[in-house]
């Protein structure tokens, strides 16, 4: 019964939120993060009014702030829930919410088991004012097991906003954890959007010549096989790496607020952003449907 | 205007029994044997007594069956993707080169069990025997015992919550016939969760010799590591060192090195000094190596000319000198 009320806690919260998309992949380090980054800037960069929300459920490895460059900020609480942290500054269209933000000190770890993971997510949920968004992007630790269940399960009463999008490296060790993820989202009945491609080769910046660090071409076969939209493949971008990775302790952006803005600027200049943008566009056709139900 | 809403639900296919009635709250749940849908179910007693209480009456029996081994090594990372299954099996690979050592890899990566796949013996499957599970062997000297093969199929997902995943943990600790062992390497998955915390409990008793630390340059993995460091202190472990992996890439074109994840923040050795851990070494990415593993051989055996080689074998000799052996 208490579970009851939780749901509409966490329903009411949600409501507001036109799309929910999950990134997941079973495999750890094959660019989550960085697609979710990447994926909540491009849609933030989309139009000029789109709010958008990401959410790090990733709560012993949250890589999420570091990467938007909002790493060290703290969240505040108002009477009507957690505000999230907008990595905008004052535009206040990119909130973002992570356990980094709730730690003290950045090295300290997280060491949870799973029912306290539980009930961070379901604060997560219930408890941040997201306010009306358009979409709500949600970055998941590597594999299939309390996090992602508690996910779906506390989001069950606003499942038709749900999708995910799937991200894997080209090699035979990633695929086989990745299929074990979209196993996943067969079992919970998740609508995929598609499978996106990471590290895909290598430019070499002395000569040019494209190695394919990871192997190539993986991800392609996979979505064909399993009949998945394949949204396309990323090459490894160390400008994009050094961007994200910097993102806070970069040397130029000087004023805190007007740095994550910095950020899209200096975002859109990498090669990912071209190829990005296509792959959302694609993406957010695949959504349409979907919205078209919603506004009735 | 009210919006519909049509409340698809979603079961937690492995926390609701076959025989449960309609409302069981779940095996996992609070309520678990208490809640007014479990009257007159059939496993009301064992959900209500579900509540851990006292030591687990699996540790004498895993001490004794641990009793066999010399050395238990952790190989963590906080990150994933870093290169932790890929470094465990050049290392099991490199002890078991030697015929009179006897190796065993554990992979408790549950959600994602790679070690199978690079070990090259994915479609085995376990066997009991009257001493417990045989481990599936490599060569002869080298036992790997993973949840990737009790799998029906590759594509099977895992879907597990804690518990279950800590009880299958026990079960590769005390049920698992290891035999006589100079070393155990214990492969595990990103971060500082369940698996962890249950592999370090079950073997406090029969004591771990060290964990290694797999990072790669770039700062958004080097955050992670400094979190597992924490976690490695905290709860006593103790760190034999610190290996830096996919670390400069050497153009097969032009032979030209060049940083793919650029080290911004100073990269492992930065943290290394900080911390006062030893860098072990730094081990240059080689496309070769993903390939080997999706291969199932040995990277070592392969390319044993390969800078990447070297740097393993180095790493490998300074473990075995902190070790003492």
């Amino acid at each position: 019964m208490a579970n009851d009320q939780e749901t509409t806690a966490v329903s009411r919260r949600l409501n507001s939120i036109k799309h929910i998309i999950i990134v997941l992949s079973g495999k750890g380090g094959v660019g989550k993060s960085s697609v979710s980054a990447q994926l909540a800037l491009n849609l933030y960069a989309a139009s000029p009014t789109a709010r958008v929300g990401i959410l790090d459920v990733d709560l012993t490895g949250p890589s999420i702030p570091r990467m938007l460059g909002v790493d060290g900020h703290a969240v505040h609480q108002s009477s009507d829930g957690w505000v999230p942290v907008y990595a905008d500054g004052a535009q206040g269209r990119l909130g973002c919410m992570s356990v980094g933000f709730l730690v003290k000190n950045k090295g300290d770890s997280v060491v949870w088991r799973g029912p306290k993971k539980n009930g961070m997510i379901r604060q997560f949920l219930s408890d941040v004012r997201w306010g009306d968004l358009d979409y709500l992007v949600i970055d998941t630790p590597p594999g299939t097991s309390d996090e992602h269940l508690s996910l779906l399960e506390h989001m069950s009463p606003v499942y038709p906003k749900l999708s995910a999008v799937i991200v894997t490296t080209p090699q035979a060790v990633a695929l086989m954890d990745v299929m074990k993820c979209l196993s996943f989202t067969r079992a919970t009945n998740l609508p995929v959007l598609g499978l996106i491609e990471n590290m895909s080769g290598y430019v070499c910046p002395c000569c040019g010549e494209v190695s394919n660090v990871f192997s190539t071409g993986g991800g392609k076969d996979m979505a064909e096989r399993e009949g998945l939209p394949f949204l396309g493949s990323l090459p490894v971008d160390t400008e994009l790496v050094t961007l994200l990775d910097a993102a806070s302790g970069g040397g130029e952006d000087s004023t805190g607020g007007s740095g994550a803005f910095e950020l899209l600027v200096r975002y859109e200049k990498t090669p990912s952003a071209k190829l990005f943008r296509e792959i959302v566009s694609t993406l957010t056709r695949n959504l349409a449907p979907d919205q078209s139900i919603d506004s009735k | 205007m009210i919006a519909t809403q049509t409340a698809s639900s979603v079961p937690d296919p492995l926390s609701v029994p076959a025989n449960a009635p309609e409302h069981c709250p779940g095996t996992e749940s609070q309520l678990a044997g208490k809640a007014e849908a479990c009257d007159g179910c059939a496993n009301q007693e064992t959900c209500a007594s579900n509540t851990p209480k006292g030591p687990d009456p699996a540790l004498p029996l895993i001490t004794a069956r641990m009793s066999t081994v010399k050395r238990k090594i952790l190989v963590l990372s906080g990150k994933g993707g870093v290169g932790k299954s890929t470094f465990t099996a050049q290392l099991a690979w490199a002890f078991a080169a030697d015929d009179q050592t006897q190796t065993g890899i554990m992979d408790v990566d549950i959600c994602g069990p790679s070690i199978p796949t690079i070990l090259g013996i994915a479609s085995e499957q376990v066997h009991a025997s009257s001493s417990g599970w045989s481990p599936i062997y490599v060569q002869d000297n080298l036992g790997v015992m993973s949840v990737g093969f009790m799998l029906p199929s590759s594509r099977d997902a895992v879907m597990w919550r804690g518990p279950k995943k800590n009880g299958l943990i026990s079960q590769f600790l005390k049920d698992v016939d290891w035999g006589d062992l100079d070393y155990l390497l214990v492969d595990t998955p990103p971060g500082t969760s369940d698996e962890h915390l249950s592999v370090v409990q079950y073997l406090k008793e029969s004591g771990i010799d060290g964990a290694v630390l797999i990072t790669t340059p770039q700062e958004v993995a080097l955050q992670d590591v400094r979190r597992e460091i924490d976690f490695c202190r905290k709860v006593g472990i103790k760190i034999l060192g610190l290996v830096e992996n996919m670390s400069g890439f050497v153009c097969p074109n032009c032979k030209g090195e060049s940083q793919i994840f650029k080290p911004t923040t100073g990269g492992a050795k930065k943290l290394a000094e900080d911390t006062g851990i030893e860098l072990l070494g730094a081990v240059p990415l080689d496309p070769r190596i993903g390939k080997s593993a999706d291969y199932g051989v040995s990277f070592l055996d392969e390319y044993p000319d390969s800078p990447a080689t070297t740097a393993y074998l180095d790493i490998i000799d300074r473990i075995k000198d902190i070790l003492g052996d």
